[in-house]
């Protein structure tokens, strides 16, 4: 992580939260510009969804070319305002019109924009965990009859839903598909939230090594022979105790019949396990300035470091503006509570105000006066910690606080120009 | 299910906190535990995932599986699949083999990965066993996040389903005994008043109803932001961040009066984006069920000062 330190640094603090003199926003605009897969990624409530979506809107909009965001959890509204009504795999084009939204107001304002903004495509489509593991199965059952076996098995859905941690490798297996059919120049995908953000990352490798495991020797044993070996015997017949024979005997012939496509799978598994180290992919880790997410942040981009996958960019989400830090605001706060202590300045204030409760207006300058050093205390914890992620990732990109949650398009497209400044 | 014959929170044997990533389940599930030691009650708090944020939450170093004394009454624990079949078969089946345990708990620990529902059982059964040999007065689970929820509360009555003979089958009864009880075992949902969170909450506690037999206790949200003005202050402070009042402000204040002006605007549209968040999450839950709200600590975004915040919060109501 040493070789990326120092890339992401500015010009300092400035003086709103998002602009770092324009440099974060044109590199991440080269950034996404270069790639050709990008994984959003990161804790649970951090933003990802919007992220992946707003990075895809103002990629589209900005640098052109046809780009999909595939996403996996969507909010309603934002789901809805997409255009992404039903669940599925299709796949559904962002009208022109509410992209538009991304385009900058004046030339040139946009890092990275082409002269006349137009020509992207958005197209979104949601990730479904379970019609992607039945077609993964139809691609590789060798033949009809084990396809419907499998997928008639009462243990199938039960155990795609777990094993492996499914989701994640499903996730990635979408984006290898996504990719390799080439209708896409760029393909982002907001990943599933996960137990363990490391369950992502070791997905394939995981699937991979299932089949070369010996579990799967001992799952199928009881199946192709009850004349168990000397060395299986023990656990046998423990686990009838346990479990019971028959319970043994359904799992048993669930991966015998798995097994069957153990070839197309292993090597579908090693093939998505190489695009994550691909060149063409870069991971985006998301993260808000809270304890618990930064730290979750800091251990995927140490795990993506040793795994030799590209870390791309941190987008630090949800930030105060800057301008709350500096100390003369500080003074400002404090002199507003000292005029709303003083009955005649608050007296004169409400003349010129036209407000009728002198007393009402001295509770609100108080409060606002007040209220401002929670503000200032989390935004300063905020530059504290912007720092430190500064010193760890190749490039930080901030988006400030919303007064609201992100659920149309123009809130999609205000933190894309946030994410671009 | 109607409020008045609820058991209190507290009262209860069996917890298990759960809500959406993010929201602050395992702060919250620190913060009763901590509260209910603090009232005297033996209590067990027990980490489902192992990621370490319970011991992040209490900023103390890693924890295991055997419980450790953090403070006189106060007990933490991480769940760990491989030791609980371990205990499991030392005190259930009685294996003699000791020295065979090892690589059989390993070959186990991997069936137990692919086969719906024996993980989950195995950890459930562990929380359900130290309830049902009073070993406590209270555990409290820092559970799955929403989306594993009910498939971890669920798995003794899914492995009753799955397995027809056995030792397992026979010991779902117990516990499913136990955790269908409402006088003992309850769910507590975890939120933050964001749109996201309170969905997911809404949908979290009918399928909790609707698909295990499991109370869901009280929901709790977290991170309430502060009230800044009512009605009247309301259309004051409109006023006052008005352009037009700028001025007038400025020559009280300074300039920089507008970053203080921009600042409350900010954290006053949150705190109405919290109060319509929240007033829906009352409206969609089923009538009766209890919401607890424990306000946004702006001193500390995590770790033990918020965990004995989030306490005393939930104390004054609890």
């Amino acid at each position: 992580m040493a070789a990326a330190a120092g890339a992401g640094r500015g010009s300092g603090p400035g003086s709103r939260a998002g602009s770092q003199a324009g440099s974060t926003g044109r590199m991440l605009a080269e950034l996404l510009a270069a790639k050709e897969m990008v994984v959003v990624c990161g804790s649970g409530g951090t933003g990802k969804t919007t992220v992946a979506a707003a990075l895809g809107a103002q990629v589209a909009a900005t640098l052109g070319g046809k780009v999909l965001v595939l996403t996996v959890d969507p909010a309603r509204r934002l789901a809805t305002a997409m255009g992404l009504e039903q669940l599925g795999h299709s796949h559904v084009r962002v009208s022109d019109d509410a992209l538009a939204a991304h385009r900058p107001a004046k030339r040139g304002r946009t890092a990275g924009a082409t002269k006349h903004g137009a020509g992207g495509e958005l197209w979104v489509a949601m990730l479904d965990t379970k019609a992607g593991w039945d077609e993964l199965i139809e691609r590789h059952a060798p033949d009809a009859a084990v396809r419907d076996r499998v997928l008639a098995n009462p243990l199938y859905r039960n155990i795609t839903g777990r094993f492996v941690n499914s989701h994640d490798y499903l996730a990635m297996e979408q984006l290898h598909e996504l990719h390799a059919s080439g209708r896409y120049d760029l393909v982002i995908i907001d990943t599933p939230p996960s137990r363990n953000a490391l369950d992502l990352l070791d997905a394939p490798a995981r699937m991979r090594e299932f089949f070369g495991s010996r579990l799967l020797r001992w799952l199928t044993v009881p199946y192709r022979s009850r004349l168990f070996t000397f060395a299986s015997k023990p656990f046998y017949q423990v686990a009838d105790r346990v479990l019971g024979s028959r319970f043994l005997e359904d799992i048993a012939e669930f991966f015998v019949l798995f097994q069957t496509m153990e070839k197309g799978f292993v090597a579908r598994a090693r093939e998505v396990e190489r695009l994550l180290s691909d060149e063409g992919t870069a991971f985006v880790v998301v993260t808000t300035a809270e304890t618990a997410p930064l730290r979750e942040a800091r251990f995927l981009a140490d795990a993506l470091h040793r795994r030799g996958m590209p870390l791309g960019a941190v987008v630090l989400n949800r930030v105060l503006p800057g301008d709350i830090r500096q100390p003369s605001a500080g003074k400002a706060a404090g002199k507003l509570a000292d005029a709303a202590a003083d009955q005649r300045t608050v007296g004169k204030l409400a003349k010129t105000l036209a407000v009728d409760d002198p007393e009402v207006l001295a509770a609100v300058l108080a409060r606002v006066a007040d209220g401002f050093h929670d503000s200032a205390v989390v935004a300063a914890r905020e530059a504290e910690r912007r720092r430190e992620l500064e010193a760890m990732a190749p490039l930080v990109a901030v988006v400030p606080a919303l007064a609201d949650d992100v659920h149309d398009l123009v809130g999609l497209a205000r933190v894309g120009r946030e994410l671009f400044r | 299910m109607t409020a008045p014959t609820t058991t209190p929170l507290l009262q209860r044997q069996l917890l298990f906190v759960t809500g959406k990533g993010g929201t602050g389940k395992s702060t919250v599930a620190a913060a009763l535990a901590e509260l209910a030691a603090a009232r005297g009650l033996r209590t067990l708090v027990c980490e489902m995932d192992a990621k370490g944020a319970l011991a992040n939450a209490f900023e103390v170093g890693e924890l295991g599986f055997a419980p450790r004394e953090l403070r006189p009454g106060l007990f933490a624990m991480v769940m760990n699949t491989e030791d609980s079949l371990r205990e499991y078969l030392r005190l259930f089946v009685r294996i003699p083999l000791i020295g065979r345990l090892g690589p059989l708990a390993h070959t186990f620990d991997f069936v137990a990965d692919a086969a719906p529902g024996v993980k989950e059982i195995l950890a459930v059964g562990k929380l359900c066993y130290e309830v049902r040999e009073r070993h406590y007065d209270l555990v409290v689970v820092d559970a799955e996040a929403s989306g594993h929820i009910v498939a971890q509360i669920d798995a003794p009555r899914a492995i009753r389903e799955l397995v027809h003979v056995g030792m397992v089958r026979e010991q779902t009864e117990w516990m499913l005994a136990i955790l269908a009880d409402p006088a003992r075992t309850g769910v507590v949902v975890v939120t933050t008043p964001e749109e996201m969170p309170v969905t997911e909450t809404v949908e979290l506690v009918r399928s909790v109803q609707q698909s295990t037999p499991v109370d869901v206790a009280a929901v709790v949200a977290n991170r309430m932001l502060p009230r800044w003005f009512d009605g009247a202050e309301q259309e004051v402070f409109d006023l006052v961040a008005s352009p037009a009042a700028e001025p007038a402000l400025a020559e009280l204040a300074g300039a920089k009066v507008t970053t203080v002006l921009q600042a409350a605007r900010l954290a006053s549209a949150r705190r109405v984006g919290a109060e319509q968040h929240l007033a829906r999450l009352r409206e969609q839950l089923p009538a009766g069920m209890a919401v607890v709200e424990v306000p946004e600590m702006f001193s500390r975004s995590g770790g033990r000062r918020v965990v004995s915040l989030a306490g005393e919060a939930l104390g004054r109501v609890l």
